[in-house]
This record gives structure tokens, C-alpha cells and sequence, in this order.
């Protein structure tokens, strides 16, 4: 572009200052808003909102047992189905709910093996006409936050049974699908996949101790273990495998995935204990979720009459 | 009104769109399960993206020669603090109910806590002579020597996030290369220098 000299430009072309400067405050007004607006945007990519709440079938037939369930507020069904640890979909608890949203549940099968009598592999539709009740247990995390949680379900002490346990069985080991196509790799996770699990075979029959098919009535979404999970409720929620596949009785103490990757940290046993320190959270303390200010810990996560008599005689703060 | 000051007004507000977006969802319920955390969380990933920003001016400037980027470079570095602030208030308010025995409790038992509490306080002192006035007290040399401890600072900053992971170090390593980038570009204009001289 040629610059005119100053003689060259007629007055009436020299724009108004008021103007010039208005439209420069009009300029400035719209950059600071995009940039503002920009912002914005890349805040709420990076933390999207909750995805619609999941509807999944009615359970039918549900018994309501007067014991096993505790007296506590519940917490409500979009709390307890936006934030979930489980590594195969995302290490972020509020990212598994849309990362499992079309995780494929059907058909589905359990295999249950081992050291029984008569090795079984079950279709989940058999498992889902077991009769089921519901129970209302207190669920805590390794990572200082709690729960109450409506589950439906039964005992696994039912589905043992109808394998026929051998008397040399001590454990039972559990298995999570592991499908790359629809989970990330070990490697993302940052832990060994497929998830595995155990009990010692006493644990196991607890009457405590049930594999969960739903909450609140309803059949269990994906991100809280479909279509199969264990609760153990006096246990660290790791402990409670999701999405299981595989159950085998084992005469030896099964690995789990937690204590391969930090043993010092993560014991086989995980019993709720706010005796025993973790270099990362408080054990003592937790943070019950929907409420602001910590609560204590109890032992055994509030269930000491029942299972303090299956570790009698044991240093649990060295079998922790 | 001048273009840097309207720069500065841009950096400005758009360094508090996130604290109001926290407000915003916070006063509607809209921070999850979890709020206490989620604030904890965000506001320490703030506070170490401030801080990253502040130790990338001076590669930025070194490098493609922006030197009008040195204006926004206390803003930004007043910001990390600031959100450093906002991440330990939060902590000590929500999960420590103000207490200090239950917070010297946690510095002592959990390495963590402790090399994040040693990163904050060393931005403390970098935040009070970030003024003007105290550049001139301390003279340009003193005052650069002291705000060294910002390399401390977003290294206590950067191990403190990646021992708070499980098992996913993504973020953590991601903040860390980052980082390291940022100090080895530095160790290098230290060693150029002298080299260029002597080619003269």
C-alpha cells in the first residue's frame, strides 16, 4: 500500500477521533470477550459435565432382609454412579461413567473353577434369577472417602455352594474382564490387567460378603462393576472386584493387583483399619461424601461384631 | 490506555476464568460427588500451570525475542501464588477443620504434604518483594538470586503432584517434561553464553 503524504489526505477522510477510538474500545471490548469466552471453553472441555444418569432394568423380586443394612443416609444414585474407581475405563473418577457408557455386558459368562467339585461356568442370566436381596452397607475407599450404598445381590457363599468347594481350597480368586478393545492399556492404567482379587476362603462365605447384580433396585451400571461385582463391605472398596469373569478356589494366597503394584501400601487383606497409616491418605479419617468436614474411620468399617473373630490371633497391623 | 496495560487486563481476567467457573458450579451444586476435592484438585493444577507459565517467559523471550512478554511475567507468577493459596486454604479448612496438630500430623507422616507445604512457603517470600518497590530495596542481582527459588519451588510443586497419583503419573510426568524442558533450556543459555564471548 502507498502512504499518502499528510498534504494528500483530504480532512474529510481523516477518521473522527471519537470514532477511531470507539472502535477501538469495540475492538478491545470483543477481543477480551472471545479470550474470556475461549477460556471458558477450554475450562469446561477439560471438565465436562456429568453424562445423563444410565437407566438400566427393574430387578425383580428384590427381599428387603431387616439385618445387613445400616441406618445411615444414603447416598444418592447420581453420586454413587459419577464417581467410580475403575482403572480399565479411566484413572479419573469422574471419567468412568462416559468412558463405560457403551461397555458391552451381554452376553456374559463366569467362569468358576479350581479346587471344586463341579467347575461351572455361568451364564449372568442364571446368576440374575438367584434370588436377590438388598443391602445397604457402608462402602470406604483406600483413598479416605465413603458411602452408603443401597446394592442388590446375594451371598457368594450361594454361588460357592453350587460348585462343591474341595476341602483343600484356602482362597478364591477373582478375575475383571480385561477387553483392550473397550479398556485402556495396562500401561494408561498404570496398573497390571486384567484385574485379579482374593479372599480367604472364610471371608468369602461371610454372610457379609455378596456378589452385587444392582443398586437401587435397578441392575448395576456399567461403571460401578456390570454385570457382576463382590462387596465386601469391612474391606478397602478395592477389594470389591468389579465386573467379574473368572472365580477360582486356590489353595495358596491368589496376587492381587493393588499389592503387585505398591505392596507396601496394599495388603492383602485391606481390612478397614484406622490404625494403619497410608503414606497418601488419612486411615483415621474420611470424607463421607455429601458431607464437608471429615468423620472418623471405624474399624472394620463399622462391622467389627461381625468379622473381628475371622482374624483372631493375627498382628493385623502386619497382615494389613 | 495503552496496549500492554489492555494485555494485562486480558491476562488478568482471563487468569480468575477458572475461580469463577469453580464459584459457579460450586454455588450449584455442579463440582460432583466430590467438591472438596475437585477444588483441591483444580486449583493445584492452576497453581503449577501458573507457575510453568511464569518459568516460560524468560525461554520465550530468549528464544523469539519477545521481550514485552517480562510485563506479564509478575501477574502471572502473583497468580501461581495465589492459586497456591486458595489450594492449601482449601486443604486446611475442609480436610484438616483448621486444625494445627492435625496438619503438623500430616506434614510429618506424609511425605507429600510436606514437600508441597515446602513448595508453597517458598513462594511466599517471592510474592512479597515481587513489588517494585522491593527490587529496588534488594537490587536487580539479589532479587533475581532469590527468585531462583522459583525452579525449587515448581519442582517441590511438580514431585508433590506426581506422589498424590496412584498409579497414573500421565499428568504428573507431562507438568514434569515441561519443566524439565524449562531448566534445561536455562542451564544451556548458561553455558552458550561464556562460549559466544570467547568466539569474539
Amino acid at each position: 500500500m502507498i502512504s499518502k503524504k499528510p498534504s494528500d489526505i483530504k480532512s474529510s477522510e481523516i477518521t473522527d477521533e471519537q470514532i477511531f477510538l470507539n472502535r477501538r474500545n469495540f475492538i478491545r471490548a470483543g477481543v477480551l470477550a472471545g479470550t474470556t469466552l475461549a477460556t471458558a471453553g477450554v475450562y469446561r472441555f477439560i471438565n465436562p459435565p456429568p453424562p445423563k444418569a444410565v437407566v438400566t432394568a427393574e430387578i425383580q423380586g428384590i427381599t428387603k432382609p431387616t439385618d445387613f443394612r445400616t441406618e445411615e443416609k444414603l447416598n444418592t444414585f447420581e453420586e454413587i454412579t459419577n464417581y467410580n474407581n475403575f482403572y480399565e475405563f479411566s484413572t479419573s473418577k469422574t471419567s468412568v461413567a462416559r468412558r463405560a457408557e457403551n461397555f458391552i455386558t451381554r452376553p456374559w459368562t463366569i467362569e468358576v473353577g479350581g479346587l471344586v467339585q463341579k467347575p461351572k461356568t455361568f451364564d449372568i442370566e442364571e446368576i440374575l434369577k438367584f434370588s436377590q436381596e438388598e443391602r445397604i452397607y457402608r462402602f470406604r475407599c483406600v483413598e479416605g472417602w465413603s458411602m452408603v450404598i443401597p446394592w442388590v445381590g446375594f451371598p457368594l457363599k450361594t454361588l460357592l455352594e453350587k460348585v462343591e468347594p474341595l476341602g483343600k481350597a484356602k482362597y478364591v480368586a477373582f478375575q475383571t474382564l480385561y477387553d483392550s478393545e473397550q479398556m485402556q492399556s495396562s500401561f494408561s492404567a498404570g496398573i497390571d490387567l486384567p484385574y485379579v482379587e482374593g479372599l480367604r476362603l472364610d471371608e468369602a462365605v461371610h454372610p457379609l460378603t455378596i456378589l452385587a447384580t444392582g443398586l437401587y433396585g435397578k441392575q448395576i451400571p456399567n461403571q460401578n462393576g456390570a454385570p457382576l461385582r463382590l462387596v465386601v463391605p469391612w474391606k478397602y472398596g478395592f477389594k470389591s472386584i468389579k465386573s467379574i469373569v473368572k472365580i477360582t478356589l486356590t489353595d495358596n494366597e491368589p496376587p492381587t493387583t493393588w499389592n503387585i503394584a505398591a505392596p507396601r501400601e496394599y495388603g492383602f487383606y485391606s481390612n478397614v483399619n484406622p490404625n494403619v497409616r497410608h503414606p497418601r491418605w488419612s486411615q483415621a479419617t474420611e470424607n463421607s461424601i455429601g458431607e464437608y468436614t471429615r468423620r472418623e474411620t471405624l474399624p472394620f468399617n463399622g462391622y467389627p461384631d461381625e468379622v473381628a473373630k475371622l482374624y483372631e490371633g493375627m498382628d493385623l497391623k502386619k497382615d494389613f | 490506555m495503552n496496549d500492554v496495560k489492555f494485555n494485562k487486563i486480558i491476562i488478568f481476567i482471563n487468569s480468575l476464568v477458572p475461580l469463577a467457573l469453580l464459584a459457579w458450579d460450586a454455588s450449584r451444586g455442579n463440582l460432583g460427588a466430590n467438591p472438596v476435592e475437585f477444588f483441591l484438585r483444580t486449583t493445584g493444577v492452576l497453581t503449577l500451570i501458573f507457575l510453568l507459565v511464569t518459568l516460560s517467559i524468560t525461554p520465550l523471550r530468549k528464544y523469539y525475542g519477545w521481550n514485552q512478554l517480562i510485563k506479564f511475567r509478575r501477574m502471572l507468577g502473583l497468580y501461581s501464588f495465589f492459586y497456591g493459596f486458595l489450594h492449601l486454604i482449601t486443604y486446611s479448612i475442609f480436610d484438616k477443620s483448621l486444625s494445627v496438630s492435625a496438619i503438623a500430623g500430616d506434614i510429618w507422616q506424609r511425605p507429600f504434604i510436606a514437600v508441597g507445604m515446602f513448595a508453597f512457603f517458598l513462594l511466599i517470600p517471592l510474592a512479597i518483594t515481587s513489588t517494585s518497590g522491593m527490587i529496588k530495596r534488594l537490587g536487580g542481582k539479589n532479587w533475581q538470586k532469590l527468585h531462583r527459588l522459583t525452579y525449587l519451588a515448581a519442582i517441590g510443586g511438580v514431585v508433590h503432584f506426581w506422589m498424590i497419583v496412584k498409579s497414573d503419573v500421565f499428568y504428573p510426568l507431562l507438568f514434569g517434561i515441561v519443566l524439565a524442558g524449562l531448566l534445561v533450556y536455562r542451564i544451556y543459555l548458561a553455558y552458550e553464553k561464556p562460549n559466544l564471548q570467547s568466539e569474539k
